[in-house]
């Protein structure tokens, strides 16, 4: 047991970061962005395409992807190596092209037509190209595979109404896999077609959400009488279900980058420390020890085991189901952490921003955490997935399985 | 990155729990959290056969010489079983205060006995009930002699030595306070039956009347040096407590899938299932606090006090966890003397308050976060 690369590792790990030495940009200012990821800033955005661009350049944009397609032909370990030495340079967190790449290129390219692939994966991996995931709808949250966006074909195309929401970076996205309804008549997995579309087509509307939070990461996009070459087609009519599976399947490996600057025990002992209560310090009050340890053995036991997965993948082996507890613990952690903080500032916890103290960490992370608690699956339908793949428990009993779309009971 | 056990530690592992699974079922565990016996001689005899008693005693001592790794697998597994043996008292504890304290004499003469299963032996600290403090110790230790009374030492009716904390002389705080090594069958010793919340290990109240002993360690040591045996001895039973509660929950999805109400399985209502998943998020937590406790115990890390108490606070909380929340699972029959449930129920709160509580683990893992972001 130790927490040592292996030679091979090591070297790679050099390669990389006398790479990232001689052309990672520097002077950034650290991103203070919401836990969700804020609008970006036209310079940001700039900046964002110009590193990916020097990333792709030399193979390190996908180091799992072959080489034919721009990769470096490399194993998840090596990508793990990257991400932790690029996050030693405050970059890598939250990238415009995460979606693109991680999810919407991999199902085009399972899925897409040989042209389709020579068009679109190079400029994507350049970041020339952004992509969004056009799947949740106001009426399919949780239950995604009941959506309602309708596409219908004429002729050789497709014509597509209807509204997305949460969709990620839409804004500033020039294509995005879209999952519609194409047979109202049949169970509600059956009738599903995915397409792919450019984010410009006329008809295509994008309307940021403000969050509770105040931040803007999200947005609805309307479709109205949108038209989609049948080209555009990924997959059979009617699988739409089965590709989808396939995006989320690519889900990128969420390890090794760490947890993106969110606030945690370091800064709760250093609040601790600042502050007085009515008895004294309180780093020096009881109940004050027992929140830190409490939170610390869970931040402890997250960190040690993307160590247990990180060996899985040093190894060569696939990370166990332990990889699918982070969030669940992360989010409700942010939520009741921060909360705490807040108290123990008493009436300044009411404050934000420069007014609050340590500038508003704490209210920032209490502000985003029910978006965290929500977004990429709910804390219930992540309990669900563990108690139903890492358990092997049984699902909950459908009642819409066997009954036609359009014959389902819609509430609100 | 390497951290996971070893393909020969993960061999010991499923050894011993194939071992333990034909050997001591909780039909095993039942005849001592039934009977008067305070352990299962002819179990411990076999384990001692088979070497684990050993596991980290160097060869030179009579042991395996394997190491604290290998200890730790078994200590899981043993923990599964409910394992109903004084190994924690005297492996965890005994052991490594005679490997980290005791002369070369103490341990020629105490390690190779408890080696091959001839030496039980155990760790009394408390004296009253609340915490167990510097101020809270007054047992004597004069002249080679120990007067004053423990309580509630765990296996303290079957244990043959104990360490015993004491006070060396007047000096305030741990300044005065010392390790003593007693011989329980010894006279001047007296020892009553302490009725417990888990009678698979029986406690001791422990009276010593100008009793003979010897010192362990220097005078003035002896708190320091049981907070060591005490850190040691938390990532061990950390293990044992991720073991219990990765039992629990086996045993509560066993039963939910098997169990119908309403017209279905138990186990597909989500109020099931997010108690289970629960379970597996905690219990994954601990287990990987406990690597980390088992990799600074391996390499007597800088980090161990730390380590050692995240991995207490977290494997405790999860096998308290899913105790209760097994017992819930399996409803009514859940809370009968004949299932099961209440087996672990009672143990995961025995392992809780053995080596202090919580409250005084979590005192001590902020003082280690104050001092290393000091």
């Amino acid at each position: 047991m130790d927490f040592e690369d292996t030679p091979a590792e090591a070297a790679f790990r050099a390669q990389v970061r006398k790479w990232l030495e001689e052309n990672a940009p520097r002077g950034r200012e650290e991103s203070d962005g919401d836990e969700l990821g804020d609008r970006l800033t036209r310079d940001a955005l700039a900046e964002a395409r110009a590193w990916q661009a020097k990333k792709a350049k030399a193979g390190y944009a996908r180091i799992t992807w072959p080489k034919e397609v721009g990769g470096l032909g490399g194993t998840p370990i090596q990508q793990v190596i990257f991400n932790q030495e690029e996050a030693k340079f405050g970059l890598g967190a939250n990238t415009p092209f995460a979606i693109g790449l991680g999810m919407c290129i991999p199902t085009l390219m399972a899925y897409g037509s040989k042209e389709a692939v020579a068009r679109y994966v190079k400029p994507a991996l350049y970041g020339e190209e952004i992509w969004c995931q056009l799947f949740s709808e106001p009426a399919a949250g949780s239950d995604v595979a009941g959506l309602r966006t309708r596409a219908e074909r004429q002729g050789d195309h497709w014509v597509v109404n209807g509204q997305k929401i949460w969709t990620t970076g839409a804004q500033i996205s020039d294509f995005g896999i879209l999952l519609t309804r194409t047979d109202p008549n049949v169970p509600k997995h059956k009738g599903l077609t995915m397409f792919f579309l450019s984010m410009k087509s006329p008809g295509v509307e994008v309307r940021p959400i403000r969050q509770a939070s105040g931040a803007s990461g999200f947005n609805e996009v309307f479709f109205t009488g949108v038209k989609i070459p049948d080209s555009q087609r990924l997959g059979e009519v009617g699988q739409g279900w089965q590709v989808a599976l396939t995006t989320l399947m690519h889900e990128r490996l969420a390890v090794g980058g760490g947890q993106g600057g969110a606030i945690d025990v370091k800064e709760l002992l250093q609040l601790a420390r600042t502050l007085e209560l009515e008895d004294g310090p309180a780093i020096r009050n009881a109940a004050v020890r027992e929140r830190i340890a409490d939170w610390y053995v869970r931040s402890a036991g997250l960190k040690y085991t993307t160590y247990r997965t990180m060996t899985a993948l040093s190894k060569g082996q696939q990370p166990g189901p332990e990889a699918s507890i982070a969030k669940v613990v992360v989010a409700s952690k942010l939520q009741d952490l921060s909360a705490f903080a807040m108290e123990l500032e008493g009436e300044a916890g009411a404050l934000k921003g420069g007014d609050a103290p340590m500038h508003g960490a704490f209210q920032m992370g209490w502000l985003s955490a029910p978006g965290l608690r929500i977004a990429g699956g709910t804390d219930e339908i992540l309990r669900n997935i563990i108690a139903e793949r890492v358990l092997g428990l049984p699902q909950d009993v459908r009642v819409d399985k066997d009954i036609p779309f359009n014959k389902l009971p819609t509430g609100r | 990155m390497n951290f996971d056990f070893s393909e020969d530690q993960k061999l010991l592992r499923d050894q011993a729990r194939r071992f333990l699974s034909g050997k001591c079922s909780l039909k095993t565990v039942r005849k001592v959290f039934e009977g008067d016996h305070g352990y299962d001689r002819d179990l411990w005899m076999a384990i001692a056969e088979m070497g684990w008693l050993g596991t980290a005693i160097p060869e030179s001592f009579g042991g395996l010489g394997l190491g604290h790794l290998e200890l730790c697998v078994i200590a899981e597994e043993l923990g599964r079983a409910l394992a109903p043996l004084p190994f924690s008292s005297t492996v965890y504890l005994f052991a490594e205060a005679v490997l980290l304290a005791g002369s070369e004499e103490q341990k020629k003469a105490c390690l190779p006995k408890i080696a091959t299963g001839r030496l039980i032996g155990t760790f009394a600290r408390a004296e009253a009930a609340g915490a167990v403090t510097p101020k809270s110790i007054r047992t004597a230790f004069r002249g080679n002699r120990l007067s004053g009374k423990k309580i509630a030492v765990a296996d303290g009716m079957d244990a043959d030595f104990a360490v015993v904390l004491a006070r060396a002389n007047d000096e305030p705080g741990e300044r005065g306070l010392c390790l003593a090594i007693a011989d329980l069958k010894g006279p001047g010793v007296s020892r009553r039956h302490e009725e417990s919340i888990d009678p698979s290990r029986k406690h001791a109240e422990i009276s010593f009347d100008n009793a003979p002993a010897e010192p362990l360690g220097r005078p003035g040591e002896g708190w320091s040096i049981a907070n060591s045996v005490l850190d040691r001895a938390a990532v061990l039973v950390a293990f044992e407590q991720v073991g219990g509660a990765d039992a629990c929950l086996a045993m509560a999805k066993e039963y939910a899938l098997t169990r119908h109400a309403f017209g279905r399985p138990i186990a597909s209502y989500q109020a099931i299932k997010h108690k289970l998943a629960d379970m597996y998020v905690n219990t994954e937590l601990a287990r990987s606090n406990a690597y980390y406790g088992a990799w600074a115990l391996s390499t007597n890390a800088r980090e161990l006090p730390l380590a050692a108490a995240a991995a207490r606070i977290s494997a405790t909380q999860a096998f308290d966890y899913a105790a209760k929340e097994n017992v819930q699972t399996h409803g009514g029959i859940g809370f009968t003397w004949e299932a099961d449930p209440h087996l672990f129920y009672k143990r995961s709160r025995e392992l809780a308050l053995s080596l202090g509580p919580q409250r005084s683990w979590k005192d001590r893992l902020v003082s280690q976060l104050e001092a290393s972001n000091a």
